[in-house]
C-alpha cells in the first residue's frame, strides 16, 4: 500500500457554496476493503492512493465523505453506490 | 476446493469449479432472484399505476423489515424520512432489477458450463455484484461483525451455522479474488 498524505485537498470557498451536499459511506463488517476501494476506484475514478485513503477512513473512523456537489449529483451517487452494495447516505454539509 | 477467478494469458476470466460448488452457486442465484425480485402482492396489482412501473417509481416503498433487505437497500437520508422515501420510491425498483439481472447473468454462466466457466468482461461485473450481494445475505443472517470471525469460523459441526459460514468463507475467497482481476494496477 502507497503511503498517501493525509489531507484530501480543499475545495475553494466559492466551490463550497456551490457543492453543500456530500455523500457518506458507511463501514459494515461484511463488504471487503478490497472490494470498497475497487469501488472508489471505478465509480468516482479516484487514484488508488485516494480509494485506499477513503477505504480505511470507513474502515477505521466508521464513516468517510466520498462526494460532494449538488443534491441531484449526491442521490445519483448514492444510488450507483447501493447498487454496488454499499451503506451510503447523503446529507446536507453543515 | 476452487482455485477463485484467474485471468488467462489472453485476458479472459475463468473460474474452476467442482459439482458440489456449482450447485451451491446455483441455489444461491436462484434464491437471491427470489430474494430481491420487486415485492407485489395480487391483491394490489390492480392499483399499481402501470406508467409508474414502467418508469421504476414505486407507489409505496418502506425500508424493509428483513436485515438482509434492509441492508441491500438502505434508507438514502439517515434524518429525514420523507427525503429517504422519496428516494426509496424512485430507485428501489431499479436497484432491485439490477441485482436481479446480476444473479440472472450467473444463474445462465452456471447452466451453460461445465467445471470451467469462461466469463466475459461484462459476466464478471455480474458475478462481482452478485458475490457481494450474497455475502450481504448470509453475512448478516450470521451476524458477522469485525470481532467474531473467527469465532464464527470454529464453530462445531453440529451448529446450524457452521456450513452456512463455509459458505460465506468461500464467497468471500471467490469474491476477493475477482475484485484482484479488477483492480487498476496503479
Amino acid at each position: 500500500m502507497s503511503i498517501a498524505p493525509t489531507e484530501v485537498a480543499q475545495p475553494l470557498l466559492s466551490e463550497e457554496v456551490d457543492r453543500p451536499w456530500i455523500t457518506i459511506v458507511w463501514n459494515d463488517p461484511i463488504n471487503l476493503m478490497s472490494y470498497v476501494t475497487y469501488v472508489f476506484m471505478t465509480y468516482f475514478k479516484y487514484d488508488r492512493a485516494k480509494a485506499e485513503l477513503l477505504m480505511l477512513d470507513v474502515h477505521e473512523r466508521g464513516k468517510a465523505v466520498v462526494s460532494n456537489g449538488t443534491r441531484e449529483e449526491m442521490e445519483r451517487d448514492v444510488t450507483a453506490l447501493h447498487a454496488y452494495g454499499l451503506w451510503a447516505t447523503l446529507q446536507k454539509d453543515d | 476446493m476452487s482455485t477463485g477467478f484467474q485471468r488467462t494469458v489472453t485476458g479472459r476470466i475463468v473460474l474452476r469449479i467442482d459439482d458440489m460448488e456449482k450447485t451451491v452457486l446455483v441455489s444461491l442465484a436462484e434464491q437471491m432472484i427470489a430474494f430481491v425480485a420487486p415485492t407485489e402482492s395480487a391483491e394490489s396489482a390492480e392499483s399499481i399505476d402501470p406508467l409508474a412501473v414502467i418508469v421504476g417509481i414505486d407507489e409505496i416503498a418502506e425500508t424493509p423489515s428483513d436485515p438482509a433487505l434492509a441492508r441491500m437497500f438502505p434508507a438514502a437520508y439517515r434524518d429525514d424520512d420523507e427525503a429517504a422515501g422519496d428516494f426509496r420510491r424512485f430507485t428501489e425498483r431499479d436497484l432491485r432489477a439490477g441485482k436481479v439481472a446480476n444473479a440472472s447473468s450467473v444463474a445462465s454462466c452456471l447452466e451453460g458450463s461445465g467445471s470451467k466457466l469462461v466469463l466475459t468482461a461484462d459476466e464478471a461485473l455480474c458475478w462481482l455484484g452478485f458475490l457481494n450481494d450474497a455475502r450481504i445475505a448470509i453475512g448478516i443472517r450470521l451476524e458477522v461483525t469485525e470481532e467474531n470471525h473467527d469465532e464464527l469460523a470454529e464453530l462445531p459441526e453440529g451448529d446450524p451455522r457452521a456450513g452456512l459460514f463455509d459458505v460465506y468463507d468461500w464467497l468471500t475467497f471467490l469474491q476477493d479474488s475477482l475484485v484482484k482481476l479488477h483492480l487498476p494496477a496503479d
